[in-house]
């Protein structure tokens, strides 16, 4: 596991992923005794991969001994913090409560260019922040040999001290004054055993934050002398703004400004209720080219139609007249985020600085974004990421920072800005709905010898901010809404994953798990589909399609442990069935069985068991979190949600008609079991979300005889 | 117009020209109390959830006049770092959040119905427990609840004694 990596190579390995710029910096007593290693590699630059030119701090230490890691990677709930701490008190020999993680600002920290989401923060960290905070402690202890005048080999480190021949320094006293760091090669890490913390189901580090309601997120900021304000939206999808009657509002009480922009209008008051109160005296004309349609969006998202790509491709392709070969048709609807903040940012625009306070996924963006809207230097614009109430892919985008922004410029002072219930429902960047026809056929043996999946779906990584457009024009294909689209069991001899995307008229984006919940639940729901045609359990028929590979024996063991643990059975007890499912998401395999009962058309779901190889799991018990949340979003989604178009509108605009697993919908018992199959973190946070649909679905049709090829999962 | 009443244990005067504002507001943007939650301004998901007279209030839809010389109490007066309520004890024992927005609320609601129902079911807690929570965390919750019920008990019990 360790070894020993040279200091040039160092810096190269620091990096996030494909993200150019490297540094590792830092401040005591926040005096800037800044230096240190910085390193660039700018080959290439995404666009809008806003921050971390001018990158300057990793790590601070305080006067008293307390280690502050600038996160680069923004806290959502993931648990992404708590783990990041775990692995800088192993490196740098500190314990769990001298660690304190913040989110890093464009000013003063290195933010990730491109985004806090795929479930990739600890993931993409794991080795660099190792790497860094064992280079950080061996800084330290240099200084801490010159200050004690004891030969460095001699010195050990352990809970933020120094000590070697009867002497001890702390951190912080042996960086105090340091102007000038000698940056070592990049020591080797220790061992796996050695580690005290990674490993180990700490508590989460933001646990008495969140308990005691303490003012953490993006709604909770505040600004001296901060104004409040409101926007107008359109109600119907494609409307565009023409203009608006501001006499009334602008009478209001406390109302500052309304301030109308080419295709927004907007109303800055005192308090948020007067803002509130004074918008609905506007009077707005909105053009309506047209009233889109439930068939509209139907016809759009349909396979054969747009643009064709094939995902994957073995064998020969079956021909859906020859007996034998089975089709069966499955669709999912547009989902909202529904995450419980709603979308903000407070905004002070002053001369030719910004400074923005926002719950965001993508710092650098909303950087880059504020500071093109208003004609700003970058290093003009000031992102300060807050801890954030749900992301699931929401906060991808962020273009109301740049309405904020407006409105601060406009009015003078600082404003804060959010949306209303019905704005966050209307104006999602939604998880597009699918179309999927799957097509199979088995051998004389009852083994699959060709499997199918064709799918259409609106956009998912097609026109985001953060992924370039070129790389769509290589690929062809929505690298988002492919997700989980292919075909995991590699013994099947004829496959394809044929792929078809068309853009919708609302915004269609990145929605926890991308294609993987809809893709997986019609996958998986046509492979049982097919085990019963051939009358095996349909665990074992799944096992019997899986080859030895390395990919194949990890997919395999989530299979075979899930069996067991589940205690699977295809029988039907006491009208009570299992349900199985697997998928291989961001190279993290899933199994999961889930315990159903079905009275009086209401589907219940009583217990899950969840089998996920995540490699190391390095806060293994948030990692359960991970999988339980995943695994009860996966049931809301799957078997309550939907937005449908009505009149022109996207509709529900309020939770509870947007019908979401509450408390009684979630299942009693929920058992997880983590597998380590390999070296490394894994991406943990969508993956669980895969099976749980089809698992659902597949136990129902146990019950019922009844297919269900539709989601939300309705019986009757 | 001048509005009384107590929070968190503390004697309150406003002064507000619309009395038919939410209380939610008063509390977060005039008493700079940031631990109840906007969610949905419309009742409907519970992230704003606070206690008047000990009763679990949907604050976005509760006018602040209706507040006249009630005693409210909000997640910031439930309990402390030091001193704290057995829900939010249990919260802490079962590692309950994950993004944490919602978690005031579902506290307050909680709280609330122990003060109702010190040993509640499970199907009192479905039928009682009715707040949204994205990050669904309702697994934990649940076992959170039961293990503040505990706690409350235990606590009595030892008053008894």
């Amino acid at each position: 596991m360790s070894k020993k990596i040279s200091r040039r190579k160092f810096l190269v390995r620091g990096g996030l992923g494909t993200i150019g710029v490297v540094a590792l910096g830092t401040y005591v007593f926040r005096n800037p005794l800044r230096r240190a290693m910085f390193g660039m590699i700018d080959s290439f630059v995404p666009p809008y991969s806003g921050s971390g030119t001018e990158a300057n701090l990793w790590f601070e230490i305080t006067k008293n001994n307390t280690v502050i890691l600038h996160s680069p990677k923004v806290e959502m709930g993931q648990g992404t913090f708590t783990s990041l701490a775990q692995i800088v008190a192993d490196e740098f020999d500190v314990s769990m409560n001298q660690v304190q993680v913040i989110g890093a600002a464009t000013e003063t920290g290195i933010v990730d260019g491109m985004s806090t989401g795929g479930s990739l923060s600890v993931a993409q960290l794991w080795q660099p922040l190792r790497e860094m905070a064992a280079t950080m402690r061996e800084m330290i202890k240099n200084e801490a040999a010159k200050k004690l005048s004891i030969d460095v080999s001699s010195l050990s480190t352990k809970d933020g001290v120094i000590s070697g021949s009867g002497k001890s320094i702390t951190y912080a006293k042996a960086a105090e004054g340091v102007t000038k760091w000698d940056v070592p090669d990049t020591p080797a890490l220790k061992p796996m055993k050695d580690y005290k913390f990674i490993g180990k189901p700490i508590p989460r580090i933001d646990l008495n934050a969140k308990v005691f309601g303490e003012p953490i997120f993006g709604m909770d900021a505040e600004m001296p002398d901060m104004l409040h304000a409101v926007i107008v939206r359109p109600e119907h999808v494609g409307a565009k703004y023409k203009g608006a009657n501001i006499d009334e509002a602008e009478k209001m009480p406390g109302v500052v400004k309304v301030i109308q922009m080419d295709n927004w209008v907007g109303i800055v008051a005192k308090t948020y209720p007067e803002a509130l109160a004074a918008k609905f005296k506007l009077k707005v004309d909105w053009d309506v080219p047209r009233k889109w349609t439930e068939e509209d969006i139907r016809e759009i998202i349909s396979v054969g139609n747009g643009n064709e790509m094939i995902v994957q491709k073995g064998g020969s392709s079956l021909d859906p007249e020859e007996e034998g070969v089975e089709t069966v048709e499955f669709k999912s609807p547009i989902g909202a985020h529904a995450q419980m903040e709603p979308n903000g940012a407070v905004a002070h625009v002053k001369d030719n600085k910004a400074t923005i306070i926002i719950s965001t996924q993508v710092i650098g963006v909303t950087q880059k974004q504020v500071a093109d809207a208003l004609g700003f230097e970058l290093e003009n614009v000031n992102v300060i990421p807050t801890y954030l109430g749900g992301g699931f892919g929401r906060r991808l985008n962020t273009s109301h920072a740049i309405e904020a922004a407006q409105l601060s410029k406009e009015v003078g002072k600082p404003v804060k800005y959010f949306f209303t219930r019905k704005e966050e429902f209307q104006h999602d960047m939604f998880r597009p709905p699918t179309h999927h026809i799957m097509r199979g056929k088995l051998d004389e043996n009852g083994l699959l010898e060709g499997l199918e999946h064709h799918f259409a779906s609106g956009n998912v990584a097609i026109g985001s901010v953060i992924m370039p457009d070129m790389l769509h024009g290589i690929l062809n294909a929505d690298v988002g809404a492919i997700r989980g689209g292919s075909i995991q069991y590699s013994k099947v001899p004829n496959i394809r994953a044929v792929q078809w995307h068309n853009p919708l008229p609302f915004a269609t984006s990145w929605w926890r798990s991308l294609g993987l919940l809809a893709n997986t639940f019609a996958i998986e729901s046509f492979v049982d589909e097919m085990a019963i045609k051939a009358a095996k359990n349909p665990a074992e028929f799944r096992l019997a399609l899986i080859d030895d590979n390395e990919d194949g024996k990890r997919l395999k063991a989530v299979i075979k442990t899930a069996i067991d643990k589940a205690g699977y059975t295809d029988e039907v007890t006491n009208g009570r069935a299992m349900g199985f499912a697997a998928s291989t998401d961001a190279g993290a395999p899933c199994a999961q069985v889930v315990e159903v009962s079905v009275i009086d058309n209401q589907v219940r779901v009583h217990k899950v068991t969840c089998v996920l190889d995540c490699g190391v799991a390095v806060n293994p018990d948030q990692v359960k979190a991970q999988c339980e949340g995943a695994i009860i979003m996966g049931i809301s989604a799957s078997m309550h949600e939907k937005m449908t178009l009505k009149d022109g509108q996207l509709y529900p605009t309020i939770y509870g008609p947007y019908d979401m697993a509450l408390m009684k919908h979630s299942p009693r018992e929920i058992d997880v079991h983590l597998i380590q199959g390999a070296d490394v973190p894994l991406p943990v946070g969508e993956p669980p979300l895969g099976p749980i649909g089809a698992a659902v679905a597949n136990a129902v049709r146990r019950i019922t005889g009844k297919r269900l090829t539709e989601l939300p999962l309705k019986m009757g | 117009m001048k509005i009384s009443f107590t929070i968190n244990g503390a004697a309150q005067t406003i002064d507000i020209e619309d009395t038919n504002t939410p209380l939610l507001w008063v509390v977060r943007d005039m008493l700079d109390l940031k631990g109840t939650k906007f969610g949905c301004g419309k009742s409907a998901c519970g992230a704003c959830t606070l206690h008047v007279d000990g009763q679990a209030i949907r604050s976005c839809s509760y006018a602040v006049k209706f507040a006249e010389g009630k005693n409210i109490t909000t997640i910031e007066g439930l309990g402390t770092s030091e001193k704290p309520h057995p829900v939010q004890q249990a919260w802490i024992e079962e590692i309950v959040p994950q993004c944490g927005y919602c978690q005031p609320g579902f506290m307050m609601a909680t709280a609330a119905l122990l003060n109702e129902n010190p040993n509640p079911t499970d199907d009192d807690i479905d039928k009682n427990i009715i707040n949204i929570c994205r990050c669904a965390t309702y697994y934990r919750m649940r076992k959170a609840i039961h293990r503040a019920a505990e706690l409350t008990n235990k606590n009595t019990n030892a008053q008894k004694l």
